[in-house]
């Protein structure tokens, strides 16, 4: 069971701010990996006639496809969680060899009211990680922050080729919850 | 030691490219990037010198950006088994402008030679077909070789996969530029991208 920030019957609508965002930056791949927090983006993005929404099997996969699709002529932004990160750091040398515009979502665990320990160790450090490889990170850690956020951040990966991460807090997705 | 009557990487990779009109050709990290350049420097080649298992991936991306256009990705047995989950996800998005041709000659060549997992125990043509590809081929003939080469260019009927058993034997290097922001700039200009 998934219990988010806001009550069942008042679904968030900050997935509908990163959806309209996405869609003024015309962008057209979006490679995922299935996530609760990113499900209702997820099938925002299934159901649109200008994005595809292409399941991955592991998160690197994602960032090979936006190299690909670059050189194709389409932008792209791949939605993953915290752990994908640690999925990733070796194909996100190709970020700064080819030079592609790179936009990442990422989902957080194990860094606010986490449940499960496990999740910790790759929550903890996903920021330095990102930084690491000089992935600029932004973050939004509440619904009212979210559009501010992903306009900044798609203008920056699209406009300028800066390669960005927006983590998008545990605190603005909710603590995963497990029930006995 | 070489097998007896297996494929020669550099012929195999000629002939794939040898009528290729406005395929774009993606080399896996390795000696499969040396063949590409062996077959000629094109502006529409994509060299790979890192991001290994990537190889499919690339042409995957670019394969649905440009749906008009054969893609092709040449790539080794290892860069292929380290990326074989892409297999899956290309069988879900079933491109059929894109192929992938896999140069195995069951060893890491790169690195010493060490044995590879398709010597004994690892059918990728297997792998592909489980993973949704229908049109995957085990190829061991110049004249598969050759008709693969033709289907490429059906972009009604892919994706499509060709496991190509080469020999083992080591051939020159012959290296292309090391640049990728130039390769990728150079392929996107072909296309009729302006930089930004």
């Amino acid at each position: 069971m998934h219990a988010r920030a806001d009550a069942s019957d008042t679904a968030p609508n900050w997935p509908d701010d990163i959806f309209a965002t996405l869609q003024r930056f015309d962008v057209r791949q979006v490679p995922y990996v299935p996530d609760a927090g990113h499900s209702k983006l997820i099938q925002r993005v299934l159901d649109s006639s200008t994005m595809r929404g292409i399941p991955l099997t592991t998160e690197e996969e994602g960032v090979a496809l936006l190299a690909g699709a670059w050189t194709g002529g389409q932008r792209g932004v791949l939605l993953m969680q915290s752990s994908g990160v640690g999925n990733c750091i070796n194909m996100l040398s190709l970020i700064p060899i080819l030079r592609f515009p790179f936009l990442t979502l990422v989902t957080m665990r194990g860094e606010w009211g986490e449940f499960n320990p496990w999740q910790v160790p790759m929550g903890s450090t996903t920021q330095g990680v990102f930084e690491l490889y000089g992935v600029k990170v932004l973050r939004a850690s509440n619904a009212a922050e979210v559009p501010a956020v992903l306009e900044a951040a798609a203008a920056q990966a699209y406009n300028a080729l800066t390669p960005t991460a927006v983590l998008l807090s545990q605190r603005l997705i909710g603590a995963k919850v497990f029930t006995k | 030691m070489s097998k007896a009557n297996l494929l020669d990487r550099r012929q195999v990779v000629s002939a794939l490219l040898a009528n290729r009109k406005d395929v774009v050709a993606i080399g896996g990290l390795g000696a499969s990037t040396n063949d590409i350049t062996a077959a000629g420097d094109h502006a529409r080649n994509f060299y790979l010198w890192g991001g290994m298992g990537g190889a499919a991936m690339i042409g995957l991306g670019l394969a649905l950006a440009q749906p008009k256009l054969p893609v092709l990705v040449i790539t080794g047995d290892g860069e292929m088994l380290m990326g074989m989950g892409s297999l899956a996800t290309i069988g879900l998005q079933k491109p059929s402008n894109l192929s992938i041709a896999v140069l195995d000659n069951e060893a890491y060549g790169e690195t010493g030679g060490q044995t590879s997992h398709t010597s004994a125990a690892a059918d990728l043509v297997g792998v592909a077909k489980a993973c949704g590809i229908a049109d995957s081929r085990a190829i061991s003939t110049m004249a598969e070789v050759e008709a693969f080469a033709r289907a490429l260019h059906d972009l009604s009927a892919g994706p499509r996969f060709a496991n190509v058993k080469i020999d083992s034997a080591n051939v020159a290097r012959i290296l292309p530029s090391r640049d990728g922001t130039y390769i990728v700039n150079r392929i996107r200009g072909d296309l009729g991208f302006q930089p930004i």
